[in-house]
């Protein structure tokens, strides 16, 4: 039993590095749930994929400047999300272009961009752990940037909520009652970005990604309502979070692969056996019913 | 009380025409069909008057309504009718005058959507998903929203294309109801019968005004096959109009 217990607690009861990655990783789960919700509900899944990319080049411009430094890339990432987020957006509705074309093309411009400039000064190194995340870099520092962005997520949601649902599922009506749809977009995709930016420094750009889409897209096959699936997200997300810093602990696995796997197996057992529309449900639902 | 003048409006698509120099004005209270074969701008029209589209030439006066008072029911339906939401929610929406993006509910407000959902035949489905009706509910739906909106103005596109009779008529009597009211009410229709029998004005389109006035006056069986030959096809190489140059 001791052991038991000892597997699962001593690695955040005796290194410090895991406990912040772990407090990390349960705001980011918070924080992403409800953003990662309504990507899937809007069929942006692959808007997310696109703008993860067009964090990479304003994080190498902060590694440019600065190094490793948590602040310059942070605020880089940002800057560039917002640009990359507010332009694709300009293009597609100031010319012909559909905004998921815009942003694949511009995703894929700030991709290359993004690794051409950490190879003109860093080592792969470097390239790797901006990639990929490195545990070790959770500081005291990128804990509290974490927090606060999950803080700003949730509450920035909990406010506009009404013309967020609004204008994902009716964009026409939200239009004709003047209840300023574009600024609603255009602030949920800076939740997005923020979010991308509050991921990468754990689970690097590539990854970050996959805190929002996997639980989200897992959740849908537990639950039907907005706010019921969220919570099934944020949940999934934390599981995750703690069985996939176990698995890179013991097993010497980079940490941001470890727990989107996880929530990969997640995912994969959701389709198969999730309660709305999985595999296992269509199958068993059989006969049908009277009235 | 807000009427809506056309003075010679012109509205389109990438600078071609689909209404070409109308002037005309919509009473207060009155109630227009507006009809015409497929492509006469029916529907480009209705964009027009609810300021979906700037017009290509001449202007729209609403007499000081905004664009955001008017109730429009488009053709289309930008709704996700797979979004996980119920149909007291949708309904709610209408009053978004009242609540906004802050604003709670309050008792009389409840009171205001009961009665619009048993206007339009569906108490008793609050809780449904949308996704679980019907297509004759979903109209309903609609209509009790556009009925919480309380609009002066209420513009609807086509309502009862692939509605069954008896969800027509109980829309119909919707209608009927907010006539009585004084709203102003412009409706696309392609069911000539049912314009004869509602609908005082009518609005025939082809492109150019093919006649506006009192419905036994525009429904002529010579108006009708002069709006079938005007309206024609999209000229790629259309000159610029002459009278728009003027």
């Amino acid at each position: 039993m001791n052991h038991f217990v000892d597997f699962f607690l001593s690695p955040f009861s005796e290194f410090i590095f895991m406990r912040h990655a772990l407090v990390a990783c349960l705001a980011l789960a918070l924080g992403c749930a409800p953003v990662g919700m309504l990507l899937v509900l809007r069929r942006m899944s692959l808007m997310g994929d696109a703008l993860s990319h067009a964090v990479l080049p304003g994080a190498a411009l902060g590694f440019l400047v600065s190094g490793l430094s948590l602040y310059a890339m942070t605020i880089g990432g940002i800057i560039i999300g917002l640009a990359v987020a507010l332009l694709a957006g300009a293009v597609a509705r100031v010319t012909a272009l559909r905004e998921d074309a815009s942003f694949a093309a511009l995703y894929l411009i700030s991709l290359a961009a993004g690794v051409l400039i950490i190879s003109m000064r860093g080592t792969s190194v470097d390239l790797i752990h901006v990639l990929f995340g490195t545990i070790l870099a959770v500081d005291d520092p990128a804990l509290i940037l974490v927090a606060s962005i999950a803080t700003i997520t949730i509450f920035t949601m909990a406010l506009i909520y009404r013309p967020l649902i609004v204008e994902c599922f009716d964009p026409g009506f939200l239009r004709s009652v003047g209840g300023h749809g574009a600024t609603m977009h255009f602030i949920f995709l800076a939740l997005v970005v923020l979010n991308l930016v509050a991921g990468f420094t754990a689970l690097g750009t590539l990854m970050a990604v996959g805190m929002l889409m996997l639980p989200a897209a897992a959740a849908n096959f537990w639950a039907k309502q907005f706010w019921s699936a969220s919570l099934a997200a944020a949940i999934i997300a934390m599981i995750s979070s703690y069985s996939g810093l176990l698995l890179s602990f013991y097993m010497n696995f980079p940490s941001g692969p470890s727990i989107i796997l996880i929530a990969g197996i997640c995912y994969v057992f959701s389709v198969v056996f999730g309660k709305h529309g999985s595999l296992y449900s269509r199958h068993k639902a059989g006969g049908h019913l009277a009235g | 009380m807000h009427a809506i003048t056309l003075n010679n409006l012109t509205l389109g698509y990438e600078r071609h025409p689909a209404v070409h120099h109308l002037s005309g004005v919509f009473e207060p209270g009155s109630m227009t069909a507006v009809i015409g074969p497929n492509g006469s701008g029916k529907s480009t029209l209705l964009k027009g008057i609810t300021g979906i589209l700037r017009p290509l030439g001449g202007s729209i006066d609403r007499g000081g309504l905004k664009t955001s008072q008017i109730a429009y029911l488009p053709q289309m339906l930008e709704i996700d009718r797979s979004f996980p939401i119920t149909v007291l929610d949708i309904v709610i929406l209408g009053l978004w005058r009242d609540i906004g993006i802050f604003g709670g509910m309050k008792r009389d407000l409840w009171q205001r959507v009961e009665q619009a959902l048993t206007t339009v035949g569906l108490e008793g489905f609050e809780a449904r998903a949308i996704s679980n009706l019907s297509g004759g509910q979903f109209q309903r739906v609609m209509f009790a929203r556009m009925l919480l909106r309380d609009s002066p103005v209420v513009v609807l596109d086509e309502p009862f294309t692939s509605i069954d009779a008896q969800t027509t008529l109980d829309l119909f009597a919707v209608i009927q109801r907010w006539h009585i009211e004084n709203r102003t009410i412009i409706a696309v229709l392609h069911d000539f019968d049912q314009v004869r029998a509602y609908f005082p004005q009518t609005l025939l389109l082809a492109r150019d005004l093919v006649g506006w006035g009192a419905t036994d006056q525009v429904l002529t069986e010579a108006n009708l096959l002069l709006s079938r030959r005007m309206s024609e096809a999209w000229d790629e190489s259309a000159a610029v109009c002459e009278e728009n140059a003027a």
